[in-house]
């Protein structure tokens, strides 16, 4: 085992002599940082919405002031009837129609119950579903106050039965992540997304290199040891992995106030023990792989098999049964939602404990994986 | 008797239908030069593999510096040197750097690497250029290199795969001193060339066409069977068999 110092010396070397590479690990986990929690997110602002108000009455107008008032909204257009409103969806213009009856004041005051109609295009379907919540949100507070207005301008005697007829309200407390702020959500899985693509692919870059120039025959006509070569392969990964992910900490933290509300140490050890399953990976691709085109094209397919369902955008139970499987097997999974439960639920290694367990034994299974498929003999 | 570091019988390499290697047996001296001859395809890089341990044999036996070359390959390996007939040391390593890994790789330890790739470089009249990444050296300098790291672990056997392939005359001459001063020290050679003049070198040379070993002996011995006075002329008459190409 003394050769594996001479091993990792070399790959140091080479890593340190390579013009890209030590750039890369630097401004990597930074311009990722700095650009993508502000353009990747769920939030749905700024939805555009098209009035048709047949009554113009005062109830309708302050319904309309409510809508426009919302940060979710912008008032496109007030067309005069439905079908030119849907015109302007068809168009692209808007993206959702709201029509108040012409009888909408009267319906109130005499009937006590009016109806609106609303219309969303659901073609972006998150933004169909909180598009038309939002609405309904405020449709419903319009009401809540309408109806406060009316009791009081009953009779005390009336106001008091009224008032005893039993309501229920929900009020929700938005726990770990108070502002609902995206960003604090995503940020742990960007993190988990950058130490994928360094530590998977440049090792599965690594050994098929190797082979391309012809370096590997030298290394297989000697008696080194299988398990050492694969071990000072992924060292350095692992090493430069962590160097990533400390990057990553500080500057979440110094461009968006991040640090996790959990223990540190948790995130970093839990980061190490991904790198090496990720690394892992990596080489049994470059094993497998003949020249650098098929490692690259495998090792990018794979990685978005990984990313896509690893929860980083939608969450794994909304995913049907065979993809949570994958996700069970999946350490991109366990690593994006361990940091989330680091960052946001405020939780210790004790906590993670478990997910640790499982991604050590993903990384174990994968290493060796590595060093069966390095093949000293064809 | 001289004892035999390389025996091997029937070896045979297969690709799919394509036989490589097509049974050949032969045997290898202590301390011999031996010229492993043949013309471009005939199969003596795949031979040579396989008695390296780095490519399985299909069928056949044989034994290199005493170990089976089927279970005991591993054991092989700490006992010979080999150099690929494409450049393989590492091009973005300097020339110590390179001279380090493999000697660490063969467990020697630090101090014997320092002292003796002090003394290699020394020999080499290399010594302004250990700080040179390899891939800045000409040609003929890389081969000695590549050599002189092949035996720097001091094996029983080491296997040269056309060492001197787009070498200039000059330098040829000093990589045929090297290799007789290997030999000197003990070291079994095994070497491919296409180089005649280089066949007139070694103690004896087999020729391979087509998969086959079709004569060995020493130089001497087989311009004699052909009856001629140049290996060129054995080499013409033997190759002008093969059907493969």
């Amino acid at each position: 085992m003394k050769i594996i110092k001479f091993l990792i010396e070399k790959e140091f070397k080479q890593m340190f002599r390579n013009p890209l590479i030590p750039r890369m690990i630097v401004m990597y986990p930074i311009m990722v940082l700095l650009v993508f929690p502000w353009a990747v997110s769920f939030e749905v602002k700024n939805i555009k919405i098209d009035v048709v108000d047949h009554g113009k009455s005062v109830y309708s107008k302050r319904l309309i002031d409510k809508m426009a008032a919302s940060k979710y909204f912008i008032l496109h257009d007030t067309p005069p009837d439905y079908k030119s409103a849907m015109f302007n969806m068809e168009n692209g213009d808007t993206d959702m129609i709201v029509e108040i009856p012409a009888t909408f004041d009267k319906d109130i005051v005499k009937d006590k119950n009016s109806k609106v109609r609303v219309a969303v295009n659901s073609v972006n379907g998150t933004q169909g579903l909180l598009g038309s919540n939002y609405i309904m949100q405020i449709v419903n507070d319009f009401s809540s106050e309408l109806r406060a207005e009316l009791i009081n301008t009953l009779p005390p005697q009336q106001r008091a039965s009224l008032m005893s007829i039993p309501q229920v309200d929900i009020i929700p407390k938005y726990k770990y992540n108070p502002g609902l702020d995206y960003k604090n959500f995503m940020i742990p899985g960007f993190m988990v997304l950058l130490l994928t693509l360094i530590c998977g692919i440049l090792p599965a870059l690594n050994i098929v290199m190797e082979k391309e120039s012809g370096t590997i025959n030298q290394i297989n006509v000697t008696p080194v040891n299988r398990i050492a070569f694969i071990l000072a392969k992924l060292i350095p990964f692992w090493i430069v992995g962590l160097v990533v992910m400390i990057i990553s900490v500080f500057t979440a933290y110094l461009l968006y106030g991040l640090w996790p509300t959990g223990s540190i140490l948790a995130v970093l050890i839990s980061a190490v023990v991904f790198i090496l399953s990720i690394s892992g990976f990596g080489l049994i691709i470059s094993n497998y792989s003949e020249t650098l085109q098929q490692a690259s094209f495998l090792v990018m397919f794979f990685i978005l098999i990984l990313i896509l369902l690893g929860g980083m955008f939608t969450p794994v139970s909304g995913m049907p049964s065979w993809a949570q499987l994958i996700a069970a097997i999946n350490p991109f999974s366990y690593l994006t939602e361990t940091l989330r439960m680091i960052y946001l639920n405020g939780s210790t290694l004790a906590d993670v404990s478990g997910k640790l367990l499982a991604m050590a034994l993903i990384a174990l299974f994968l290493n060796g994986w590595a060093v069966l498929s390095y093949k000293k003999r064809g | 008797m001289r004892k035999k570091v390389i025996e091997v019988s029937n070896l045979t390499k297969k690709f799919g239908n394509f036989t490589a290697v097509d049974h050949i047996t032969f045997d290898v001296d202590e301390g011999e030069i031996f010229g492993f001859l043949g013309a471009n395809g005939a199969g003596k890089t795949t031979a040579m593999q396989m008695l390296c341990g780095i490519s399985m044999p299909t069928a056949g036996e044989g034994r290199v510096a005493g170990y089976d070359i089927i279970k005991e390959n591993e054991l092989i390996k700490r006992n010979i040197g080999y150099m690929s007939q494409k450049f393989s040391l590492y091009e973005d390593l300097k020339v110590w750097e390179n001279i380090r890994l493999f000697g660490g790789i063969y467990g020697l330890s630090e101090k014997e690497i320092a002292d003796k790739t002090d003394e290699l470089l020394k020999r080499l009249d290399f010594e302004q250029e250990r700080d040179t990444l390899v891939k800045y050296l000409p040609l003929g300098w890389k081969q000695k290199l590549a050599f002189s790291v092949a035996i720097f672990h001091e094996p029983k056997i080491v296997f040269l795969d056309e060492p001197t392939g787009g070498v200039d005359p000059a330098m040829r001459r000093q990589f045929w001193e090297m290799i007789y001063d290997a030999a000197d020290r003990g070291i079994t050679v095994f070497v491919t060339t296409h180089y005649m003049d280089e066949a007139e070198y070694c103690n004896r040379v087999s020729i391979m066409v087509d998969g086959h070993i079709e004569a060995l002996d020493s130089p001497a011995a087989l311009r004699q069977q052909f009856n001629t006075d140049s290996m060129d002329e054995v080499f013409r008459k033997l190759a002008r068999k093969a059907e493969r190409f």
